[in-house]
């Protein structure tokens, strides 16, 4: 079997606690090519977010390990860009200082100034938030601050993009405008994508595979759902479409038949 | 408005609006005027009824006339140095002209330093003292607020100097700056020195432990944006430690200031350091009847320059503060 662009071995993850180690992730295996889309789905506190943040480089696998183009992920990089749930952009800075910062990181050395500036300018676009390119996050609403989220995150220009429930916190309305643009982009430049989700349409409408998890302690991949819709999708033409709603009833049959919700 | 019944209820909601503003800003005007002139009846009727060895003890409107009385001095010895230096060069371009070899000296004024004189002094004082602790206190606190071992081994010394008194502390800071600041030509007095660096080791405190806390309590996402940027540790306290515990220091700074000057004049009194709280020691011993006025001038002095102190770094805290929403007051 050809390798795979990012290789998730036997990763397993222990943390210290009062009452000794907690195995939260065992003997996790997973597979991307290039230009993958994949969804993470499961209840909360399965250690989705565990998975992303190895991948990620922040957290460290106690065993097995994570390889993305040939190399060892032992450190978090920009090649691994992460779009955090809750933005973390930089309070004090205007929103194309945010991802100037991101820029000039990277870039530095390897881009002149005037290309850097079109860089930003250009990424700013691509999530239409070029009118707001002088604003604080704080003046812009909360779909606003995630287009900047993954604006600065695109233009690291990343091997894999990981996404830790980049909509969770927004509404319907705003999430299906982002979902758009986010294919929209994937479909423009095809990145690698990781994402993080709790909404089942979401992870059918986006993904190309969907990775279900079962339930912690020592979660682990439960099953994984290939999504064989054609792109681009329509959300319209989706909701009447048969194929659609069988991915969606086999998610949420993983979900809540096999995978019940230990009593929340 | 040709309807009349429309027009008079319209006419009468901007009115009413109109007066809803008033009502509201009145308050804000009025009752602090309601409250200093109440203070004052109150001083004045209670100081009447104080008797002292120096005399009544001074109302309002005695240390009024000791305020005029004191600007009547300052500009007197102004008035008095300028005619010193005026004899001087005068004499000095007498001796010139009879002989152009002959050594000339310029000597400077040395008369009493006056009220408003000694408040420069102070100010000065504070302002060089709070500096030297500033400089101390800000990188001090991003390192133990960034590294927990380090925090770890100085909060036992944060802890245990902070609530020393700056009395204590002055007969060894007069102590040692004899026996180590020793030059035959020194750049400042020693009695500034040994003032200003009271004033920093008991300022010091406020800035460490705002400092530690705001960079302790940084956000986990923004230290991981730092990490997947991999910033340098230098360009991560810059650009995202710095920032973000802004609003922290500039709290502790404001404290430390205010302490600063409380912990001046003390200083001052206590080891005869120039400045306004010599003054008023001097004017204790000097016990004459205006004496009590005029530390009474001195008080209202050493109140309003804190209050003006506190105002301006304020300012600053609103000018460099990124979070326009915080209620900074």
């Amino acid at each position: 079997m050809a390798n795979a662009y990012l290789e998730l071995t036997d990763v397993g993850i222990d943390f210290p606690t009062d009452k000794g180690l907690f195995c939260a992730l065992q003997n996790v295996n997973l597979r991307l090519d290039k230009g993958e889309f994949v969804s993470l789905i499961g209840h909360s506190g399965c250690g989705k977010s565990t998975v992303l943040n190895i991948v990620a480089g922040l957290y460290r696998a106690t065993s097995g390990g994570v390889i993305l183009d040939g190399r060892e992920v032992d450190e978090p990089g920009p090649e691994r860009a992460v779009v955090f749930q809750n933005h973390s952009l930089l309070p004090w800075l205007t929103c194309y200082e945010n991802v100037e910062l991101a820029v000039r990181q990277v870039f530095r050395g390897r881009k002149s100034k005037a290309e850097m500036r079109a860089w930003i300018e250009h990424n700013l676009e691509l999530v239409h938030m070029t009118h707001a390119r002088g604003k604080r996050p704080s003046e812009i609403s909360g779909g606003m601050k995630q287009r900047i989220g993954i604006a600065r995150a695109l233009a690291m220009q990343p091997k894999v993009l990981l996404m830790d429930e980049p909509f969770g916190a927004l509404d319907a309305l705003t999430r299906a405008h982002l979902q758009d643009s986010l294919m929209e982009i994937h479909a423009e430049l095809g990145n690698t994508v990781i994402m993080i989700t709790h909404d089942v349409d979401e992870a059918v409408l986006l993904s190309d595979r969907i990775v279900m998890m079962t339930n912690g302690p020592a979660a682990t991949v439960g099953d994984i759902l290939h999504v064989e819709l054609a792109r681009p999708r329509e959300r319209m033409a989706l909701a009447h479409d048969a194929r659609y709603h069988e991915y969606r009833a086999a998610v949420l049959e993983f979900l809540y038949q096999r995978q019940q919700r230990p009593a929340a | 408005m040709s309807n009349p019944a429309v027009a008079k209820p319209i006419a009468e909601t901007l009115k009413s609006g109109r007066q809803a503003r008033i009502r509201r800003w009145l308050p804000s005007l009025i009752m602090p005027v309601v409250g200093v002139l109440a203070f004052l009846l109150f001083w004045q009727l209670v100081a009447g009824n104080i008797q002292t060895s120096l005399g009544q003890f001074p109302g309002p409107v005695q240390v009024a006339e000791q305020f005029d009385g004191l600007v009547d001095a300052h500009l007197r010895e102004r008035d008095r140095a300028a005619a010193f230096y005026e004899r001087q060069e005068q004499r000095n371009a007498e001796r010139l002209a009879k002989d152009p070899t002959a050594e000339v000296k310029i000597r400077p004024y040395t008369g009493k330093p006056t009220f408003f004189e000694q408040i420069l002094t102070s100010l000065y004082t504070v302002m060089t003292g709070f500096a030297i602790a500033s400089l101390v206190a800000v990188p001090l606190g991003i390192v133990c607020g960034l590294s927990k071992p380090v925090y770890n081994a100085i909060n036992p010394l944060i802890q245990v100097f902070k609530p020393v008194s700056p009395l204590a502390w002055l007969p060894l800071v007069t102590m040692v700056v004899s026996a180590v600041y020793v030059s035959d030509n020194p750049l400042f007095a020693k009695s500034f020195v040994t003032s200003a660096l009271t004033v920093a080791l008991c300022c010091l405190w406020p800035t460490v432990i705002n400092t530690i806390v705001g960079v302790a309590n940084l956000d986990k996402d923004l230290t991981n944006v730092s990490r997947v940027l991999r910033l340098s540790p230098l360009s991560h306290v810059r650009r995202i430690v710095l920032p973000a515990a802004v609003p922290m220091i500039f709290t502790g700074l404001r404290l430390s200031l205010a302490t600063g000057w409380m912990v001046l004049i003390a200083a001052e009194m206590l080891a005869q350091n120039p400045g306004l709280g010599k003054f008023i020691w001097d004017e204790f011993q000097n016990g004459s009847s205006n004496s009590l006025g005029r530390i009474m001038v001195a008080v209202i002095a050493i109140g309003l320059i804190g209050f003006a102190l506190d105002r301006i770094m304020l300012l600053l805290q609103r000018r460099v503060s990124w979070d326009k929403n915080a209620d900074l007051r």
